[in-house]
């Protein structure tokens, strides 16, 4: 489903601050694979996540999503394919628009925008639905601001945005990381219910080691821009925290307290 | 001191009303544009004080050339839209920034208009040429009739359109590119769009203002940007004091237009009183600089380091 080829980035190439955030870079996810993605700081995960995306293009290597090489098309264009949640909860949603509003923007992802009114009766309805399985009493707050909700209700809501129209690929980015532990666990039970449920190819960055584990069907480690584990199945199932550690120190990599304490 | 108040003639107030309350109603359209680049675009867009001027001298230079007083309009409007569209460009396609690229279409705009009228103003010759938005005072009731019509048209147009799917798309764009990004948008061309509606609302008000007036010049624009900021923040504040929380869109587009109103009610008064008018343009950037700062103050006020050292101060006084 989702193909990465050879990718490779460097930023600020020639300057002092040189860095190169992915280094030949190779992942293939098969349709419905749940992969986790974990590493220190600067590892380069959020940095595959924005390339997937096309936040910026690479400088080399090609994205094939579904048979489809999607590498020189821009963020917008590529749009269609993805759902997409950000670590900020701010940035998945627009704060001064109608929760109604933002779910119509959602559907209306990867479809020609017309002079057609933005959101009709039976769409409304449809969301109602939508909004009551995430049982946070959204479903009564339509037309209130996305704003005045808390990071843990938009980071919900943008789950939710990212998946009723079917994407092609899940990107969720360490989307948990800035919600209480509480909420980050009721988040990540929701991600787990509608990645089953629809059977979503997903890909998921996270510092959380234990989450990484407990959660999707695959995990991979990176570190200086480079996949240095991979592992999957019933492996997967086995693992445990003091291992990827090892694994992690072994590579050579530097385990920041973030990645050691949670 | 007394003799200042005698000079002060209540009729002559009387009879300048209308012509505030049709200069006020011509400026809502115009406060309307800047509305759609200000607060939906969130882009300072300073291509309107060339705009305004533009839409000014399209609308002369065709009358004079024998075209319908109206169908101008709808020529000086395309221009306006031009304009704007320049602007989007220079943003969006060559990475200026949004102020620097807004004041290098107006200042070009400075030539361009020098260039359609040749020379620096043009009349419409009043005796010959029956404009419809006149300020003859004998016609001034159908000025203001046709102009609140006017008016009327373009907030149900502004409305209806930021209701749609793409008008929802412009304003996810203001509020959130990244988002709106995600989502599929195309953040560019909401932006062009966008600058050119604002822009045309902008010309269509200068091509109004010059019929009113009888002339364009090409400096008749000048600060327009600024006077459509003070009708914008005005109506603002005075929606949020008389509707407050039950404000809906139309209401908020509507009470810009008042805002526009209200300020040439003041223009007119200021004037009565004497004040001269060359230094209206300082008086208005002073209400416009005040009003904008106010929330911030407030905001301030409440929440500061000096404010807190203060009250910690008072508290220790106290105790000692």
């Amino acid at each position: 489903m989702l193909e990465i080829r050879n990718i490779c980035k460097t930023f600020n190439p020639g300057t002092i601050n040189e860095k190169k955030a992915l280094d030949d870079v190779s992942l293939t996810l098969a349709d419905g694979e749940f992969c986790t993605v974990i590493g220190g700081n600067g590892a380069g995960k959020s940095t595959i996540m924005n390339a997937v995306a096309g936040v910026w293009p690479v400088d080399t290597g090609s994205i094939i999503v579904d048979g489809t090489d999607i590498s020189g098309l821009s963020e917008y264009q590529r749009a269609p394919y993805f759902g997409r949640v950000f670590q900020d909860p701010m940035t998945g949603t627009a704060a001064d628009m109608w929760i109604e509003e933002n779910m119509a923007l959602a559907s209306r992802r990867g479809k020609r925008r017309t002079l057609r009114w933005g959101v009709n009766r039976k769409e409304r309805e449809e969301y109602r639905k939508l909004l009551k399985s995430l049982d946070l009493g959204l479903e009564y707050r339509m037309t209130s601001k996305v704003g005045l909700l808390s990071g843990g209700q938009r980071q919900a809501l943008t789950l939710l945005m990212a998946t009723m129209r079917k994407p092609k690929v899940l990107l969720l980015d360490e989307h948990t990381a800035a919600l209480d532990p509480k909420t980050a666990a009721k988040v990540l039970e929701a991600t787990d219910r509608v990645v089953n449920e629809n059977h979503l190819t997903t890909l998921m960055v996270t510092h959380n080691m234990k989450d990484a584990i407990n959660h999707g069907n695959r995990l991979i480690m990176m570190s200086d821009g480079r996949i240095i584990f991979d592992v999957s199945g019933e492996e997967k199932k086995k693992l445990k925290v003091a291992d990827l550690l090892e694994k992690f120190e072994e590579a050579g990599g530097e385990v920041s307290d973030r990645m050691a304490l949670s | 001191m007394a003799a200042y108040f005698s000079s002060l003639n209540p009729v002559a107030l009387w009879n300048a009303a209308p012509g505030g309350l049709a200069q006020g109603l011509i400026w809502g359209i115009m406060a309307l544009g800047v509305y759609i680049s200000f607060r939906v675009l969130n882009f300072a867009d300073m291509t309107v004080d060339g705009s305004f001027s533009l839409g000014g001298a399209t609308a002369v230079m065709l009358i004079l050339a024998g075209y319908n007083p109206h169908v101008v309009l709808v020529v000086s409007s395309l221009a306006g839209m031009c304009a704007g569209i320049v602007t989007g460009f220079l943003h969006t396609k060559l990475g200026i920034p949004d102020i620097l690229s807004g004041i290098l279409t107006q200042i070009s705009l400075y030539s361009i208009n020098l260039n359609i009228m040749g020379k620096a103003n043009q009349a419409i010759p009043v005796g010959q040429v029956q404009v419809y938005f006149t300020s003859n005072i004998r016609y001034l009731g159908q000025t203001i009739a046709l102009a609140l019509v006017l008016d009327v048209f373009v907030v149900a147009f502004i409305y209806w359109f930021l209701g749609t799917e793409l008008g929802s798309a412009m304003r996810a764009t203001g509020i959130n590119p990244n988002m709106s990004r995600a989502q599929g948008i195309n953040t560019d061309s909401m932006k062009v769009i966008g600058l050119a509606l604002g822009n045309a609302a902008v010309a269509l008000a200068g091509g109004i203002i010059a019929e009113y007036q009888g002339f364009a010049d090409v400096k008749m624009g000048q600060g327009s940007i600024v006077i459509g900021l003070a009708a914008l923040i005005i109506g603002e504040v005075l929606a949020e004091a008389l509707v407050g929380k039950r404000l809906n869109f139309v209401v908020r587009l509507a009470f810009t237009i008042i805002g526009a109103i209200v300020y040439y009610m003041v223009y007119v008064f200021v004037l009565w009183l004497k004040f001269p008018a060359d230094d209206m343009k300082l008086l208005t950037a002073i209400v416009v600089a005040i009003f904008l700062a106010v929330p911030y103050l407030k905001e301030k006020k409440n929440n500061s380091f000096s404010g807190l050292a203060r009250r910690n101060a008072k508290a220790q006084e106290k105790e000692d």
